[in-house]
């Protein structure tokens, strides 16, 4: 089934083969100080390798993977914000070189779908709750229902140590 | 009724993901789509392919109608492509520029020489940076514009004589149409 | 000729795939007893058939015969032994031969395993098994043929990926498989169940052990593909959130909500539509996974080549199973009675609670894998959905669960009084949120509340284990029971629960502090040269060539040392193998529980000189030892005595076999 298995993909309409890559050092790129580095890698991070499968930038060895970081390295130089960046890049690429959807109306199903899918199960839980207790129950008297009540009291005492 | 529906949920809710699924079997999740469609083609000034002296800009594309060829010697499939482009070149009904991208220029030449040439004429982008401007993430591509530079259509991958016949060649002859 | 044979048996074994799927079940139906005992000798006909099947391709690879296609596309003289075995599944076709082998092995253990359940409710489980086994055999022998031939036959194979020359790669796939298919056993006893009608505690009392087996070995399967993907690829991820990890998570993820419901439904009678809905979604999600690997619908780094033609079966193969196991369900359980009540606050709601969010998480990421697809479909553009979206979500909604997961063991069945649990957990509550304020301040930089809040849930988690515990042996009569008599029944059960949910604990530590703390760097060294992180000294002693069985490799050494003593010698490689030339790295790595040395090999540059990078990584064995203990906790529990002796005095008896008598639906 889903075997880690990558295939060479002869492609050659893409700059880089499908294999996973193993061998991805960033370039020797000279950063001032931490935090640009830092800058560096999370806006590297964020961006899809267009041509790989399913890699970011800062995984991927492919030859467009290069220039693009050489590109947002560049940019960083000459001091463009990083939603300059980002909006260069989408400019010229589209949507799809952002590794996470852009957060806006289009993509809300995406962004909240999750938490909606957790509002819906909880309305579930709330309803079959709800629906098994008011199942229809037998009339027994006060008596044995307080007996039974001593069973099933005592019973789930031992139980409640059973997973 | 309503009690079999809350049982057929899971099945539709399947049947749904199928249908998707199914979809998907036609589609290529490769295919990155341009979003210079309908806009200015990216301006450039590069130097020729044939002599490094001269340069070739946006603005010899404007005009009339051309195609932009994005090439290299080590694409393989634009030596499968290339027959194709002779072909679109022979017909006469479009201006084929090149960008040969990120090639070494001796090869590129000797390839024309060999396989021939149906550009007008080639840039050359040594170091990718217009290939950027223009979304290129493979070769090959080639971009359709129309008389005032818009980019109207691009084709990812070689073209073929399909998508000649079906999409290029119509275009071609509604953008010359207009106005 | 061998080949020949080998493909003559897989038709042979499809042949008995059609008798065992159709003929006992028939006979079920219609009452008709010699059909009925078809299913045994049927399957074992098949198992049979599959093993020729396979021994064949295994000795096509072995002898590097090369007339055969798939094995001149991924064989190698040069190959060693172990890996041109390995290489029988390492890709498509052989993959396959090696799912149909396993579904075949999983139907004999069952005929088997299981002699002492009703001979009508055995053959029909075995049918279903049988069913999908003919999915699998026609898959293979109408669209991906292990034994074609080729001709001309070239004179050597196109090697193994070299990624995949690799223990921890070879026997991955094969302990996926054994989960997925297992957990088609599930599947197959939902079916049968739903098909006549009787869904009681008997039935979860069945299929319980071999759905937790199942489980065991995807959790097995899963750990050791991210532990894989650490030390194989070079740069220290170990997990992507690529959609075919996805693929393997979303079963495993919906079978962990299925034990739990079946512990549930065997107990307490209650739950039993909702887990027979989720045994069919485990299994169907599994095929699901073959799918989006096979069919090209989806980028990844792991799929095969992809090929519309075989998408199109497998969907269509997907449609029967499973748009026929959900309209069967549609059907009959409505008719199915409910059983035990439970209050509003009981440790039925909080399992129940618990299952709902891990299919809540299933369903975010079938949503986060398939929204690319879909997008594209609408027409409303290309879009990814990647690393950090799943992230963020996961990492909101797991919580929640181990909230849930802390008050589940002290939890009272059938009803808890608020108050009560409020007092029980008031000591451990004031614990986890104390040790992980703690944690949160003193490194009061970028990513601590993280930090913090790992270790909340950690202890949370730990100690709700240790209430439980003293809870269980609050006397020294009931320690004396265990030490005399350790594989009790129910023991297997209960400390099977501890030790699983102490591995969930050990990898939320591991997750956290591994993504928080790592530190990097990307350096340019010269041979003799040192450079300091994290306290640790890196010095460079330059890189010298080797060669290998079937590679050369340019192999670094790197002495880390830390205040003066030495630490480690490591010898990261870049391998270039004879065949398949494209350079692979493998990194040197110090392994330790606290912290990983990780250092790989980069470019050379000239004059000695070489770009490296180096990893410090504290924690991050706790990721794999967590799934590890996840696992053995799951194996302990599926051993648990009471399944074999309940299952023996129940045939004799004809009366349940647990003490628990009193108790609904036992």
């Amino acid at each position: 089934m889903r075997l880690r298995l990558i295939t060479l993909l002869t492609v050659c309409l893409l700059l880089c083969s499908g294999t996973l890559q193993a061998s991805v050092t960033l370039e020797a790129f000279t950063f001032t100080n931490v935090d640009e580095e830092q800058r560096f890698k999370d806006l590297i991070e964020e961006l899809r390798c267009l041509v790989c499968q399913n890699q970011s930038l800062i995984d991927s060895d492919a030859e467009l993977a290069h220039d693009l970081r050489a590109e947002v390295y560049g940019m960083m130089q000459a001091g463009d914000s990083d939603a300059q960046i980002v909006d260069f890049l989408v400019a010229r690429y589209g949507d799809f070189v952002l590794y996470s959807p852009p957060v806006k109306p289009s993509t809300w199903l995406i962004w909240f779908g999750p938490f909606v899918l957790l509002l819906v199960a909880a309305l579930l839980l709330f309803r079959s709750l709800r629906r098994q207790q008011q199942a229809p129950q037998q009339d027994i008297s006060d008596a044995d229902r307080q007996r039974l009540e001593q069973i099933m009291t005592d019973s789930n005492a031992d139980e409640d140590h059973q997973p | 009724m309503s009690r079999y529906l809350r049982y057929l949920t899971p099945l539709l809710l399947f049947l749904l993901l199928a249908g998707l699924l199914y979809r998907g079997l036609s589609l290529d999740p490769k295919i990155v789509p341009s979003p210079l469609i309908g806009k200015p083609m990216p301006a450039f000034t590069l130097p020729r392919l044939a002599d490094a002296g001269a340069t070739i800009s946006d603005t010899d594309l404007k005009g009339k109608v051309s195609a932009l060829n994005i090439w290299a010697t080590w694409c393989v499939s634009c030596r499968a492509e290339h027959e194709v482009l002779l072909e679109l070149a022979r017909t006469g009904k479009v201006d084929i520029y090149g960008l040969n991208y990120k090639d070494n220029r001796a090869d590129a030449q000797r390839w024309l020489t060999q396989l021939g040439d149906p550009y007008i004429a080639n840039a050359f982008d040594a170091d990718g940076r217009t290939g950027i401007d223009w979304g290129v993430y493979g070769a090959p591509e080639t971009f359709i514009m129309d008389k005032d530079g818009i980019i109207r259509h691009k084709h990812i991958g070689p073209l073929t004589r399909e998508a000649l016949e079906q999409e290029i060649l119509p275009l071609i002859a509604r953008l010359e149409a207009a106005q | 000729m061998i080949p020949e044979l080998g493909h003559f048996a897989l038709i042979l074994a499809l042949c008995l795939s059609l008798v065992l799927a159709i003929m006992p079940m028939t006979g079920s139906l219609a009452n008709i007893p010699r059909w009925v005992a078809m299913a045994k000798p049927a399957a074992w006909g098949q198992f049979f058939f599959t093993a020729i099947a396979f021994a064949c391709l295994v000795n096509a690879f072995l002898s590097n015969d090369f007339s055969v296609a798939y094995v001149a596309n991924h064989g190698n003289s040069l190959l060693p032994t172990v890996y041109k075995v390995s290489a029988v599944w390492g890709a498509h076709e052989g993959s396959l031969l090696l799912w149909a082998l396993i579904l075949s092995g999983w139907t004999i253990a069952v005929a088997t395993l299981t002699s002492n359940l009703p001979a009508v409710m055995l053959a029909r489980v075995l049918s279903v098994m049988g069913m999908i086994s003919i999915g699998f055999m026609s898959f293979l022998l109408f669209t991906s043929n292990p034994f074609e031939r080729v001709f001309p036959v070239p004179l050597e194979g196109g090697d193994l990926n070299p990624l995949l020359q690799d223990f921890g790669l070879a026997i991955h796939p094969p302990m996926l498989y054994m989960g997925y298919v297992g957990l088609s056993v599930a599947f197959s006893f939902a079916i049968a169940a739903l098909i006549g009608g009787k869904l009681d505690a008997t039935w979860a009392r069945w299929s319980r052990p071999w759905t937790t087996v199942a489980w065991v070995f995807l959790t097995i399967g899963i750990t050791l593909g991210s532990w894989w993907a650490y030390y194989e690829l070079g740069w220290g991820g170990w997990w992507f959130w690529d959609p075919v990890e996805n693929a393997s998570f979303m079963p495993w993820l919906v079978a962990t909500a299925l034990i739990h419901s079946l512990a549930v439904t065997e107990k307490r009678g209650a739950f039993k539509r909702w887990t027979v809905l989720l045994s069919l979604m485990a299994f169907s999600l599994s095929l699901l996974g073959t799918f989006l690997v096979r069919s090209g619908v989806l980028t990844s780094v792991h799929s095969f080549a992809a090929d519309p033609a075989r998408g199109l079966f497998i969907l269509i193969f997907l449609l029967i199973v499973i748009g026929g196991s959900l309209t069967l369900y549609a059907w009959r359980a409505p008719d199915v009675t409910s059983g035990g009540r439970f209050s509003t606050l009981s440790r039925e709601t909080l399992l129940l609670g618990n299952n709902l969010l891990l299919v809540v998480i299933t369903a975010f990421i079938l949503l986060g894998t398939l929204a690319p697809l879909f997008y594209d479909a609408m027409g409303w553009g290309k879009i990814s959905v990647g690393f950090p979206w799943f992230n963020t979500m996961f990492v909101i909604f797991t919580p929640l669960m181990v909230v849930l997961m802390g008050l589940g063991p002290m939890a009272r069945w059938k009803h808890q009084a608020p108050a009560e649990l409020l007092r029980t957990y008031r000591m451990a509550l004031l614990a986890s949120l104390a040790a992980g304020i703690l944690v949160a301040l003193p490194l009061l930089h970028d990513g601590s509340p993280w930090a913090g809040l790992a270790v909340f849930l950690s202890v949370w988690l730990v100690s709700s284990l240790l209430l439980s515990l003293r809870q269980r042996y609050r006397n020294r009569a009931s320690i004396g029971k265990l030490l005399k008599n350790p594989a009790a029944r129910g023991n297997g059960s209960y400390f099977g629960m501890v030790i699983a949910h102490l591995g969930v604990a050990v990898f939320i530590i591991g997750v956290t502090f591994v993504s928080l703390f790592e530190e990097e760097q990307d350096v340019r060294m010269s041979p003799g040269q040192s450079i300091d992180m994290a306290g640790y000294t890196f010095r460079f002693d330059g890189v010298r060539s080797v060669q290998g069985p079937n590679y050369r490799a340019d192999q670094g050494t790197i002495v880390v040392t830390r205040a003066g003593k030495q630490e480690a010698q490591l010898t990261p490689e870049k391998r270039t193998y004879t065949v398949q030339t494209k350079p692979m790295t493998e990194a040197g790595i110090n392994a330790g529980l606290m912290r990983d040395i990780y250092v790989s090999l980069g470019e050379g540059l000239g004059g000695g000189d070489w770009s490296l990078r180096l990893y410090y990584k504290p924690f991050v064995r706790w990721i794999w030892l967590g799934g590890l203990l996840i696992a053995l906790g799951g194996l302990l529990a599926a051993l648990d005595r009471r399944y074999r002796i309940g299952v023996r005095r129940y045939a004799s008896t004809t009366a349940p076999a647990s003490r628990k008598s009193l108790a609904p639906g036992a």
